[in-house]
Formats: C-alpha cells, sequence, structure tokens
C-alpha cells in the first residue's frame, strides 16, 4: 500500500512559543497512500507538525514541500489538504449536508456535482438517514462520521486527524478505528494521524513516527517500534517493558555477545558493536518472560524471584515479581487451559527466563 | 436550617414582589385607567369615561412622529451596530488580559450622568465647538457647520449614549463563539470575508438581535437627548409623551402614548425571545451534544 512516491516532506522544520522549542528541526516525508501516525505524550509536538502542514501556523524555520512544491507560503484556505478536528468543530447552524457540502461550495464545485459528491459521502460514512439533521441531534459518533466526510468530500491530497476518536468511548473507538481504515483503504489518501494512544496507533498505521520534545525518536512500521525500539524512550512509551541494567563480558560471535544483569551471565543478540565493559540496557516485553519452577531451571541461566502481586486479565495472567536484586518485572503469560495448576500464590520462589533473541539490547542512556 | 431558609426565601421574594406591585404595577395601571379618562383644564382629569386620548393617538400627525422617531432610533441602532460589529472583532484579537481592560475603560465614562454627557455633545457640536473649530483650525471649512439642533445631533447623541448597550451583548456572543469552526472554516477554504458572512455573522445573530433592541428600545424614550441636541424639532416618542403631561396637560393623551409605547416595546422583546429560543434550538453553541 505504501507507495514509494514522496508527497510531503517536512525539512529542517522549527518552531518556538515565547522561549518553549516545540519543534526542534524536523525532518519527515510522508509517502502517498500511506496511514502515518504521529505518536508522541502531551507537549512532544505532534498537533504542531499538524497544524503547520494544514497551514493554522507558520514554521519559524524550515521548508514544507507538497509533491515537490513548496507550500509555506500557501493559506490554510488554498492548501490541497484538510483536517478532521478533535472537536470536530462541526457548524451548530447548518444541516449535515451543509456541512459536508461547505468545502464544496467553497471550491466552487458545479451545483449539479455538490449534490452527488454530498450523497455519495454520506454513503461512505453510511449517514444517508441524516442529512437533514443539525449536529445537536447526533450522537458523538456519527458527529465523528460527518466530520470525516466534511473533510473527504473535498478529495484532498492528504488528510489530517488531530486525535479525533479520543472523545469517543473504548468500544465506539475500536469501531472508528477499522472505519477509518477501511475508508483510508477505499478513498486512496494518505492519513495522518496524531495520537497519544499506543494501541490505535499500532493497530492503524502503515508508519510510526514517536515524537518527544520536538524530536522524531523513531520511524518505523508498527513491529519494527514494538519490537525493536532504538532507544529507552520509544521502549517505554510503546507498550509495558521489562528494564535490566548490565555491562558486556565479551563479544562471542558478530551477532551475540555475554552480558551480567540482575546477577546472572546472558547471552544476548544484538547489531550494536559492543565492547567489553560496555554499559548496556536489557529490555525484555513482560508476554516474552518465561516463568517456572526454580528446580525445573537448575542447569539454564536463570533470575530467581519471589511473586509480589497477581493480577487476573482475562485473556492473562499478569505477575508481579520481585527479583533479589530489588528490581521489579512484570510478566505476561496467557492461560494454559491443560494446566489446572496454573496460577502462583503470593511470595512464590519463581526462577525468570527468555528465550535468547526475544530481547532488546541498548546502549545506556543517562537516565534522568 | 431549611424553615428557616424557607422564611427567608419568603420574605426575600415577598419584599420585592410588593414592591414591584406597589410601584411599578399600580402606577401602571393608574396610567391604564388615566388613557380611558376626559381631559380637565383645571383639575387634569375627570373621572368619566372618554376615548378622546386614544383617537388622538391615530392622528396623523402624531404617526409620523412616531414614524420619525422609530426611524432615528433604527438609524442609531445600525450606526452602533457598524460600530460595534468591527471593535468587537479587534477586541477579540486581543489577549484575554486585554480584553477586560478595553471593556472596562469602555464602560467608565457611562458612570457619569448621561445628561452631563449630553451637554458636553452640545459644546462639542456648537457653532464655537471643538469640532468647528478644529476643522477651521486645519482650514477645511470657511464657515462653521451647523450641528447642533438637526437630526443628525440626535442621532449622535443617542448613538455616543447607547454604544456600549451594543458593544456588550455582541461581546458576549462572541466569546461563545468556538474558533476552532473558523479554523475548520479555513482548512475548508472559506476567505476571510466568506468565515465572516458564513460562520461568525450567523452564530453571532443572537447577540445582534440582543444589541438591536438594546438601543432601540431605548432610545425612543430619551427625550433629554432630543431636547438638548434635537431642540423643538426633532422630537422622540418619550419627548411626545413628556410634553402632554407638562406642557399640554393632555394626560389621557400622555398616557395613551405610554401604553402603546409599552404594547410597542412589549412585541420587540417577544420578538427576540422568539428569535433567540429558535436559534438555540437550531444548534446554539453550547449543546453540541444530544
Amino acid at each position: 500500500m505504501t507507495g514509494c512516491q514522496p508527497l510531503l516532506q517536512l525539512s529542517g522544520v522549527s518552531k518556538t512559543y515565547a522561549d518553549n522549542t516545540v519543534l526542534d528541526a524536523l525532518d519527515l516525508t510522508i509517502y502517498d497512500g500511506e496511514f502515518l501516525t504521529l505518536l508522541g505524550p502531551s507537549g512532544c509536538g505532534k498537533t504542531t507538525v499538524l497544524r503547520i502542514i494544514a497551514g493554522f501556523e507558520k514554521e519559524d524555520q524550515g521548508q514544507v514541500m507538497l509533491d515537490e512544491k513548496d507550500i509555506s507560503i500557501l493559506k490554510a484556505e488554498h492548501r490541497p489538504v484538510n483536517t478532521v478536528f478533535q472537536s470536530y468543530a462541526l457548524f451548530p447552524h447548518m444541516t449535515v449536508y451543509d456541512n459536508i457540502a461547505f468545502g464544496l461550495i467553497m471550491h466552487k464545485v458545479p451545483k449539479a456535482d455538490i449534490n452527488e459528491r454530498v450523497l455519495e459521502a454520506l454513503r461512505m460514512v453510511r449517514l444517508e438517514s441524516f442529512a437533514q439533521r443539525k449536529p445537536h441531534q447526533l450522537s458523538g459518533g456519527q458527529q465523528q462520521r460527518v466530520a470525516i466526510a466534511r473533510a473527504v468530500v473535498n478529495r484532498p491530497r492528504l488528510l489530517l486527524l488531530d486525535e479525533s476518536l479520543s472523545a469517543l468511548d473504548y468500544k465506539l473507538r475500536q469501531e472508528m478505528q477499522i472505519e477509518l481504515k477501511r475508508l483510508q483503504r477505499q478513498l486512496n489518501i494518505t492519513f495522518v494521524y496524531v495520537t497519544h494512544d499506543q494501541e490505535e496507533a499500532l493497530s492503524m498505521s502503515d508508519r510510526i513516527v514517536v515524537l518527544n520534545k520536538g524530536k522524531v525518536q523513531q520511524i518505523g512500521t508498527p513491529r519494527e517500534i514494538y519490537e525493536t525500539p532504538v532507544n529507552l524512550f520509544v521502549a517505554r512509551f510503546i507498550g509495558e517493558i521489562n528494564q535490566f541494567d548490565g555491562h558486556v563480558v565479551r563479544r562471542i560471535d558478530d551477532k551475540h555477545v555475554e552480558v551480567v544483569a540482575e546477577g546472572a551471565d546472558w547471552v544476548v543478540k544484538t547489531d550494536y558493536p559492543f565492547a567489553a565493559n560496555d554499559k548496556v540496557h536489557v529490555l525484555l516485553r513482560p508476554e516474552d518472560v518465561r516463568l517456572t519452577k526454580p528446580e525445573l531451571a537448575a542447569n539454564t541461566v536463570h533470575i530467581e524471584g519471589h511473586i509480589h502481586e497477581c493480577n487476573y486479565k482475562g485473556k492473562t495472567l499478569d505477575s508481579y515479581i520481585r527479583l533479589s536484586t530489588g528490581t521489579k518485572v512484570i510478566a505476561s503469560e496467557f492461560f494454559d487451559e491443560d494446566d489446572p495448576d496454573f496460577d502462583y500464590r503470593l511470595g512464590q520462589k519463581v526462577a525468570l527466563q527468555w528465550i535468547t533473541g526475544w530481547e532488546v539490547v541498548l546502549p545506556y542512556e543517562q537516565t534522568i | 436550617m431549611n424553615k428557616q431558609f424557607n422564611q427567608f426565601r419568603f420574605w426575600a421574594i415577598g419584599l420585592a414582589t410588593s414592591w414591584l406591585a406597589l410601584f411599578v404595577l399600580v402606577p401602571s395601571l393608574m396610567v391604564l385607567v388615566t388613557s380611558f379618562l376626559t381631559r380637565d383644564a383645571d383639575f387634569l382629569i375627570q373621572y368619566k369615561f372618554s376615548l378622546e386620548g386614544w383617537k388622538s393617538v391615530f392622528d396623523p400627525t402624531f404617526i409620523s412622529l412616531l414614524w420619525d422617531s422609530l426611524s432615528m432610533s433604527m438609524i442609531t441602532a445600525v450606526i452602533c451596530l457598524a460600530i460595534a460589529y468591527p471593535f468587537v472583532m479587534c477586541l477579540m484579537g486581543l489577549p484575554q488580559r486585554w480584553r477586560g481592560i478595553v471593556l472596562f475603560l469602555l464602560i467608565v465614562p457611562f458612570w457619569t450622568n448621561s445628561l452631563v454627557r449630553i451637554y458636553a455633545i452640545q459644546f462639542l457640536l456648537g457653532k464655537k465647538g471643538l469640532i468647528n473649530e478644529a476643522l477651521q483650525f486645519v482650514g477645511l471649512i470657511d464657515k462653521p457647520l451647523d450641528m447642533l439642533y438637526s437630526q443628525f445631533a440626535v442621532i449622535f447623541g443617542l448613538s455616543y449614549i447607547l454604544l456600549p448597550f451594543m458593544i456588550l451583548p455582541i461581546y458576549s456572543s462572541m466569546e461563545r463563539l468556538d474558533f476552532k469552526l473558523l479554523d475548520a472554516a479555513k482548512d475548508l477554504g472559506a476567505s476571510a470575508s466568506q468565515r465572516l458572512m458564513r460562520i461568525t455573522l450567523p452564530l453571532t445573530l443572537p447577540g445582534i438581535i440582543a444589541g438591536c433592541l438594546m438601543v432601540v428600545l431605548p432610545a425612543m424614550g430619551m427625550f433629554f437627548v432630543a431636547d438638548l441636541l434635537g431642540g423643538s424639532k426633532h422630537a422622540l416618542l418619550g419627548n411626545v409623551i413628556k410634553n402632554q403631561f407638562i406642557q399640554t396637560r393632555d394626560w389621557p393623551f400622555g398616557a395613551a402614548l405610554s401604553i402603546l409605547m409599552i404594547l410597542l416595546l412589549s412585541f420587540m422583546l417577544w420578538l427576540y425571545y422568539r428569535a433567540t429560543k429558535m436559534s438555540n434550538r437550531e444548534g446554539g453553541i453550547n449543546d453540541s451534544n444530544f
């Protein structure tokens, strides 16, 4: 789906409010037809990126290129870009029909075409029978769909969505995520979606851009972001992760090194050119942790700890383990239906292991 | 405690109600009754039923007077609107902190008695007033302009006195306008003038209507403005009523006029009530959710 044709290019874009740097020389390429998500905590600058692309804010420095043309000088009303706002921003004094027709009227589309295109947009979001309602007569999810229809009816080159699902309740949000993916495939429009919800980002995007403090931390497919985070921020922001600090003992081959962490010797897989005595972080997702009885692990490398807390999550059992070194670890295990004894007592002694290659090893970062 | 509160409520509401009944309802009824009595040269009124007072109301000379008064009030409203709306738009561009200060500065002069301020306008517009002197000084005119005691002067005075009553309702409706809507309109390709005509104006219409009413209604009655700035020729409805009671001493006619004015103003208030109710039902700004 992701074409190789770059559609929008931000290069060296900076933005400062008063003396607060929101964007710091940001470079970003958005490809034609992809679903790109800007993900980050609040205040990371993701909404500012959107507002600069839309033309609501002017960048202090840098360049915004669309189809290899500089659009920095273009006013918002002249950019082939449309936005779905967080608060929907539907015009309260107009019907659903008039809301959707607004952009077409502004662009002086012939009257006959307007009617046809508005009806098509209404059909697409399944709101044909609501054309004559006012926005306040619609539910939150319906208002959301009108907001999407109002934007896509203009056939923009780029659709910007600003935390568009955050006002909906959990179940509706899940439905709208699927709906958005469907619309994006059907329309073949490039979507740029802004969110602070990592689950949403993982399930919808072709590519994710993780932002923090106005800088790009990592760009990649959801899988790359989740499985091979490039730094501690990305690792911690996307999902839960366990962190063991240690140092390299020796290099085994070009893919493997031996690391001492939490009082045990581990063989870990890494692409970094670590040498002996380098300090490292070994990171492990809760679902990659293996817990066994200490006597079964006696002959293999393991760490021992005590069950501190157990959380029944329905699909999984989340156990909180305190290691003898004091480090806390979370393990998330699926129920084994063949094992009726699958449960832990609080305080029970367990051995913790994982399969080599499932861990992520990062160079040591000064943590504040 | 609840009982005490109930008692307090009884007395508070009771006192206000009796005050209004005694000093508003009873006098109004007296005016209503007076309008149906007979005029008397010595005792002002005779307690004898008559329709003479109401007959004078439909006299053509009076109807044209009423029309003059109404049109002057409406011109005043249009002038106030033309000044107030752009003013409020500029005001919204200021940071929140400054808006309060500007509005405060706008209100301050209105703590002075309006009669005093009308006298000041007299000095301003007079033959030897500030405006004429200034224009002569820069050489734009040779002879002083005849501005005082004209319809222009009356409308000038009314507009000056009533401008804040236009600004405040428009400001309050502009403040409730969701500025995301203007971003959305911009995003959909609307130019600045299209955003004004299709979004800002329709959504601040309740404020515009309220402002117009708050200018037109008092403007009809401000007899002292017409007395001081209009001379004898340019009377407002308030002047006619005042003259019936104090100079012509035709109390039934004056009373009938008062009742007519009350009815006229009530009708306009009812129109306003209907208009705002309609615009609320059709999607006010606050009830975005079901």
